[in-house]
């Protein structure tokens, strides 16, 4: 592998050990990817300050002994505590100063508290063609796919050393070549009100991480209408059912103006035509059950932007809900929402927001269990083996109407 | 049955061969502690990891499926092999943490697609990785 003479310094140590030990890393895994070289990065988003056990806390702990600090902006992604709320989240006493430890530590290391999987909500926006090194299946999506910057899926451990060495290895979606669509998603045989609405995005997102496998797809037939919160949504979902950490929308996203411009100009390896029955069938498998008691809603995986919370602020029901809802967030919205008044409004018709982290990750739903409503796709994947609930996927209009009577409330007709 | 891959991770680890029938995120589908599939969705769900010579055509899901490795590699519930079809930056990642920590490690092999396709009439079977061939030694356990 070619490295420069500043890469090799660091690599000898004389940019301080814990420089050295990121760069070993950073230049091992290159070599495992086959990459010939580095690239400069321009900002890490972290994933690794989620406590997943002492192991994390442990590494995360050396690298601030060896004197550790970030070279480039670096956004956190969420911590396993909601630190605004601390008896939100329900946990012991030992698993709450391990998870504090691991989050100062990055902090520590001079990364941003943004504790938030949607640092690009929350002004974290590389632009187009910028090489950055994301953690976070979702942002990783978000990042290559809608803003057009250039990152691989960097996981835990990864993206700190790379934000401590600016450089990632030179492989996968960082190469022009890498980026180009090698399957064409045709979504014609989808109906066009369908395809405008919220609640289709994380289902196409499920059916997508199934079917493309290993390629970079590009769709047509979507409206030019989709919102960022949609592709948000699409590609969250996308990344937790299959390992999509980019997709195209044809006239949509920036580097898909058009097919023959997202294919590089050559023909597609594979034209896939999802029927409507077949997203159905995604729709259903992101259920455990369809029918029956809920006992909890959750929503805001990723979390929830100003514009969700301006559609759910719209639902909210003069009565008190059935079931307790959760509406995950990062601080920044928090923050935002507070300002305006429009978070006691939330509060008082008893939505309970989430900030830092989110239900998935860390306890905060009752323990008693049951069944979770939600409109995530990614929620929707992880509850049952995160949480131990079982869970029902339906659009937020009808994770309002279920919360309000306590058992399952889904419009079925855009789905028949 | 004998094949040659490339060792991600150097080291040797022999125990019964174990081929996932689909793609597994380690993050939401293994339980660290138990060393276990832990999504029920999963049709491998229940079955225990700790000890075998673990084969995966490719791998899928969340990025923090790094940190349950090095989870799985602290606390002893690790499989004895990984064995992937692809380049794989992100268990492999774990093993390396491992390893930055002073815990124990155990080898990665990449075999090709095709190849890990193949182990998969082989699950069941004492298996050894070793200096990046993998070896297939014992017969097929009954049941």
């Amino acid at each position: 592998m070619r490295l420069s003479s500043e890469e090799t310094a660091m690599l000898q140590g004389e940019a301080g050990p814990a420089a050295q030990l990121a760069m070993r890393i950073v230049t091992r895994m290159a070599d495992v990817l086959g990459a010939a070289d580095l690239v400069e990065i321009g900002s890490a988003h972290i994933d690794g300050c989620l406590y997943h056990g002492d192991g994390g806390v442990e590494f995360a702990q050396r690298l601030v002994e060896l004197g550790g600090a970030t070279a480039v902006p670096a956004t956190l992604n969420v911590g396993a505590l909601d630190l605004l709320h601390p008896k939100r989240v329900r946990t012991g006493e030992r698993r709450r100063k391990k998870a504090l430890r691991q989050m100062k530590a990055y902090e520590t290391l001079g990364c941003r508290p943004t504790w938030t999987c949607a640092p690009y909500q929350a002004g974290h926006r590389p632009r187009l063609g910028e090489h950055v090194a994301w953690g976070e299946s979702n942002a990783v999506a978000f990042a290559n796919s809608v803003l057009g910057a250039r990152t691989n899926r960097y996981g835990d451990f990864m993206d700190i050393c790379c934000a401590l060495t600016a450089r990632a290895p030179r492989t996968g979606l960082h190469l022009d070549e890498r980026r180009h669509a090698t399957a064409v998603v045709d979504l014609a045989e989808i109906a066009p009100a369908l395809k405008t609405r919220d609640v289709f995005f994380p289902v196409l997102g499920a059916w997508l991480g199934r079917a493309a496998g290993d390629r970079v797809p590009a769709i047509a037939g979507l409206p030019d209408t989709a919102t960022e919160d949609q592709l948000k949504a699409l590609g969250a979902s996308a990344a937790s059912s299959g390992a999509v950490g980019l997709f195209h929308v044809e006239g949509v996203t920036p580097e898909a103006p058009d097919l023959a411009t997202a294919l590089g100009g050559k023909p597609p390896e594979t034209v896939l035509r999802p029927s409507p029955q077949a997203l159905r069938e995604v729709r259903d498998a992101l259920s455990t059950i369809s029918s029956g008691p809920i006992h909890a809603v959750a929503v805001g995986s990723p979390h929830f932007s100003l514009r969700e919370f301006a559609d759910l602020d719209a639902l909210l029901p003069s009565a008190p809900f059935a079931v307790p809802f959760y509406a995950c967030t990062g601080r920044h919205e928090h923050q935002r929402l507070q300002a305006d008044n429009r978070l006691s409004r939330l509060q008082d018709a008893g939505v309970q927001v989430v900030v830092d982290t989110c239900v998935v990750v860390t306890p905060v739903l009752p323990p008693e269990g049951g069944v979770l409503m939600t409109n995530s796709g990614k929620f929707a994947h992880y509850a049952p083996a995160n949480t131990g609930y079982g869970v029902v996927y339906g659009s937020l209009e009808d994770c309002v109407a279920s919360a309000k009577r306590g058992h399952v409330v889904r419009d079925e007709a855009l789905w028949s | 049955m004998e094949l040659t891959g490339r060792a991600i991770h150097p080291g040797a680890g022999r125990g019964p061969l174990l081929a996932l029938s689909e793609p597994l995120s380690f993050w939401g589908g293994v339980d660290p502690e138990a060393g276990t599939v832990a999504d029920p969705r999963h049709p491998d769900y229940g079955k225990a990891l700790t000890g075998r010579v673990l084969v995966m055509e490719r791998t899928i899901g969340s990025s923090s499926s790094s940190a349950i490795m090095l989870e799985l590699l602290r606390l002893g519930t690790a499989p004895a092999a990984i064995v992937v079809g692809r380049p794989d930056a992100i268990l492999s990642l774990g093993v390396l943490v491992a390893e930055e920590l002073g815990y124990p490690t155990i080898p990665c092999l990449e075999t090709g697609r095709a190849a890990a396709r193949r182990l998969a009439a082989h699950s069941g079977r004492l298996a050894e990785v070793r200096d990046g061939r993998l070896r297939v030694v014992g017969e097929p356990s009954p049941g």
